[in-house]
C-alpha cells in the first residue's frame, strides 16, 4: 500500500507524542507528586496510533484503565490529559476522573473506565445508536485480554453479530492481566476465536507494526460503514512498564511478575523504535527531521505538563458538583 | 383541540406514555427482554413494536448485563434510552451498568457527558413466584448517588413520572408494580404532562396520625385509610411517587401535624427505605421532641413459594389497619 509521508510521519509523531506523554509520568509516580492510579501504555503506541488513524472524527470509542493513547490519537487534549492526572479544574474530566476517567466527547472519545470489561457493552450501545440513526459513524471498543474473562464480552459479541452493529472489538493483547500471565487465565491464548461461534470477521496481528494494525483497522471500518460489521481484531503488543505505575513488575523486584529476558525481547519490538527504522530506511525519516518532530514533541509534552502543573486545583466547596446532570 | 381526561388503568397509563414519549422524540428507544410480550410486561408495550419498529423498540436476549450496558452507551451516545428488567431480580446481573456506569459517569466524567436512562424494574411480587421472582430492590438503588427513583401508584404519577425520567438528563430507576397494573384506575389527561421527581402528594388528610407509602403499598394504604376514617382514626396519607430526591419536607411538615407517622414500605425492613425515612424526620426534630413512629415492612426473610407463607409474608390492606389501630392506641395523646 502507498503512504504520503505526511501521512507517514504524522503517524510516528502520534506515537512519539503518546511515549513521550507517558514517560513524563514516570518521575511525577515515583516522587508521589502524581497520586491517582496510572496505567502506562508505553509499549502499545502502535495500536492506538493505527487504529485512531483509520477513523474519522465523528467515529467514537470507549477505553479502559489503560487509555492514554486512545484518548490522544483520537485527538484528545494533551494538556487537559496532563491536568487530569494532576487533578486540577482544567482537566478533561474537570478533576473528577483522574488517569482512569478521562474523556474528549468533541473527539469521540465518550468514555473509558476501569471497570474490567465494564465499557464494551457501552460501546455496543453507541453502535446501536448509530445504526438506529443510520449515521454511518463506527465505534471501536478498546479491551485487553484480561476482559476476555467477562461474560458481558460474550454477551456484547452476541448482540452486537446479532444486529450487524457497526462495531470493531480491540482486544490489546499484552499477555498480562494485572499479575496473571495469560497462560494462567486461559485455556486458549488465540483470543480473537472467541468471535468465531458469532460469525464475526475477525484475526490476530502484531499490534507492534502500526502499519499492520492501521491496515486491519482501515478494513475493518469499511465493513462496518458497509453495514458488514461487527469485527474483532486481535493485536498482540506488550507493555513495557507493568499493570499500574512506573513499576516494570520484573522478576526478582518486590512484584516479582515478568522474566528479564522476556521484556528485553520486546524492547527489541519497540513499536515506535522499529516505525522510525523503517522510515528512515525509506528515506521518508532523516536522521535531521527525527531530531526536529522528536524535539518538538518533546517540546510540546514539557510545555503541556508545567501548564497543567501550575493550573488551579479544584475548589474544595465543588465536592457535590456533579452529581446530578442539570 | 379539547383533550379530556379519562379514568384508565395503571398499565395503560404507562404504555400511553411510551408512546406519546416515542412519538414526540425518534431518539426514544426501549430495549428490555419481552417487551414483545405481554407475559413479561403486561399491556405496557402494547403496540410499540407496531408503531415504531423493531430498531427502537428492541426485544432481546437473556443478556441483562449487556442489554442495560448498551441503553448506558446509547444514552451516552445521544438516545434517551429506556431499559425494561421485567423482574427487578434479573437486573443485579445490570449493576455495573446501572452503578459503575451510568450512576456515576456524570460526576467521574466532571458533568462533560451525561447517561440519560431510564432503568424500568417491574417488580413481581406474590402468586407463588417465590424468592427470585418477586424481590423488591429500591433501597439498594435509592443508596447510591447519582441514580434518581421513582415509584409512582396512581396512573396520573406513572404517565406524568416516566414522562419526566425519561426527559431527565441522567440515569433515573423506575420502580414499577405489576400489581398496580389492572388493580389501580384513576383520572389521566391525554396530553403529556410531567410529574416533578422528588414531590411527594397527600392523598388523604387527617390529623391523627402520618401515614407515608409509595407504589403498590401506597394503593394498599388508600383502602386501609377509608376504613380508619369510619373507625374514627384521621391519617394523612402521602405517597412519596420519588424515593430519591426524597420530599421530606412535606413528611416533616404533616408530622408537625399529626405528632405521630407510620412508614409502610414494601420492602424489607432493615437498611432500608422506611429507615431512612425515619431517620430524615428524627434529624429535623433533633433530639428534644419524640415522635412515636411505627414500620410496616415485609419481613428480613427471603418470599416464599407456599401461599399460607406468602399472606404471612406481604403486606396486606387488614394488616395496615390493625397495626393502625394497636399504634394510635398505644400513642394516645391524651386530647
Amino acid at each position: 500500500m502507498n503512504y504520503t509521508p505526511e501521512f507517514l510521519l504524522n503517524l510516528y509523531r502520534m506515537m512519539l507524542r503518546i511515549r513521550l506523554c507517558e514517560e513524563a509520568l514516570v518521575e511525577p509516580i515515583l516522587s508521589g507528586q502524581i497520586r491517582c492510579p496510572v496505567h502506562l501504555y508505553s509499549g502499545e503506541e502502535a495500536i492506538a496510533a493505527g487504529v485512531c488513524a483509520a477513523l474519522e472524527g465523528k467515529d467514537m470509542v470507549f477505553g479502559n484503565h489503560r487509555s492514554h493513547g486512545h484518548y490522544l490519537a483520537k485527538g484528545g487534549s494533551m494538556h487537559a490529559l496532563f491536568a487530569e492526572i494532576f487533578g486540577r479544574q482544567t482537566g478533561c474530566s474537570r478533576g473528577r476522573g483522574g488517569s482512569m476517567h478521562i474523556i474528549s466527547p468533541e473527539n469521540g472519545v465518550l468514555g473509558i473506565a476501569p471497570i474490567v470489561a465494564g465499557t464494551i457493552s457501552l460501546a455496543l450501545g453507541a453502535a446501536l445508536a448509530s445504526s438506529i440513526k443510520n449515521d454511518l459513524r463506527v465505534t471501536v471498543s478498546f479491551f485487553g485480554d484480561g476482559a476476555t474473562g467477562e461474560g458481558v464480552l460474550f454477551e456484547s459479541l452476541n448482540f452486537a453479530a446479532l444486529k450487524k452493529l457497526p462495531l470493531i472489538f480491540i482486544c490489546e493483547n499484552n499477555s498480562y492481566s494485572t499479575h496473571l500471565p495469560i497462560r494462567e487465565i486461559r485455556a486458549n491464548n488465540d483470543i480473537h476465536l472467541i468471535a468465531e461461534p458469532f460469525g464475526i470477521t475477525h484475526n490476530k496481528y502484531d499490534g507492534n507494526v502500526v502499519l499492520q494494525v492501521y491496515e486491519s483497522a482501515r478494513n475493518a471500518v469499511e465493513l462496518c460503514r458497509n453495514g458488514l460489521g461487527p469485527v474483532f481484531l486481535e493485536f498482540n503488543t506488550y507493555r513495557f512498564r507493568g499493570h499500574v505505575g512506573p513499576d516494570d513488575n520484573v522478576q526478582g523486584a518486590h512484584t516479582d511478575i515478568r522474566p528479564e529476558d522476556e521484556i528485553d525481547a520486546w524492547r527489541k519490538k519497540d513499536p515506535v523504535l522499529c516505525f522510525e527504522k523503517s522510515l528512515m530506511q525509506d528515506n521518508i525519516l532523516t536522521a535531521e527531521l527525527r531530531q526536529e518532530i522528536q524535539a518538538s514533541v518533546d517540546k510540546e509534552v514539557k510545555e503541556n505538563f508545567a501548564k497543567a502543573l501550575s493550573d488551579p486545583m479544584v475548589p474544595p466547596d465543588e465536592l457535590l458538583k456533579y452529581v446530578y446532570a442539570e | 383541540m379539547f383533550m379530556p381526561n379519562r379514568e384508565i388503568q395503571y398499565s395503560i397509563a404507562l404504555n400511553e406514555a411510551l408512546i406519546q414519549l416515542m412519538t414526540a422524540d425518534s431518539n426514544v428507544l426501549l430495549i428490555g427482554q419481552g417487551v414483545k410480550s405481554p407475559w413479561y410486561v403486561g399491556n405496557t408495550c402494547k403496540d410499540l413494536v407496531r408503531l415504531f419498529g423493531e430498531k427502537r423498540v428492541i426485544d432481546t436476549p437473556v443478556s441483562e448485563n449487556a442489554m442495560t450496558g448498551v441503553a448506558v452507551g446509547a444514552a451516552i451516545a445521544g438516545m434517551k434510552a429506556v431499559v425494561v428488567h421485567p423482574r427487578a431480580d434479573f437486573a443485579f446481573y445490570a449493576f455495573d451498568p446501572i452503578i459503575n456506569q451510568a450512576a456515576n459517569w456524570h460526576y467521574m466524567n466532571g458533568g462533560r457527558s451525561s447517561a440519560p436512562v431510564v432503568f424500568w424494574l417491574i417488580i413481581n411480587r406474590g402468586g407463588e413466584q417465590a424468592a427470585q421472582h418477586s424481590q423488591a430492590i429500591q433501597a439498594m438503588l435509592a443508596h447510591v448517588p447519582g441514580l434518581k427513583v421513582i415509584a409512582p401508584s396512581t396512573a396520573y404519577d406513572v404517565k406524568g413520572l416516566l414522562i419526566a425520567a425519561v426527559k431527565d438528563p441522567g440515569p433515573v430507576v423506575f420502580i414499577d408494580d405489576r400489581w398496580l397494573y389492572s388493580n389501580q384506575c384513576d383520572v389521566v389527561p391525554e396530553e403529556m404532562y410531567e410529574v416533578e421527581i422528588g414531590k411527594a402528594a397527600i392523598q388523604h388528610q387527617g390529623n391523627d396520625v402520618t401515614m407515608v407509602s409509595y407504589s403498590w403499598t401506597a394503593f394498599e394504604c388508600r383502602r386501609a385509610v377509608n376504613e380508619l376514617s369510619r373507625c374514627g382514626i384521621g391519617v394523612e396519607l402521602i405517597d412519596l411517587r420519588s424515593l430519591k430526591p426524597m420530599d421530606d419536607e412535606l413528611v416533616y411538615q404533616s408530622v408537625l401535624k399529626t405528632r405521630r407517622l407510620i412508614v409502610v414500605d414494601g420492602t424489607w425492613k432493615s437498611f432500608g427505605i422506611s429507615a431512612e425515612i425515619l431517620s430524615r424526620i428524627i434529624e429535623r426534630f433533633g433530639t428534644t421532641t419524640t415522635i412515636p413512629m411505627l414500620r410496616i415492612n415485609l419481613p428480613d426473610a427471603p418470599a416464599p413459594a407456599s401461599s399460607v407463607l406468602e399472606k404471612q409474608y406481604y403486606i396486606t390492606v387488614e394488616m395496615i389497619i390493625e397495626r393502625t389501630k394497636e399504634f394510635i392506641n398505644k400513642t394516645h395523646h391524651g386530647t
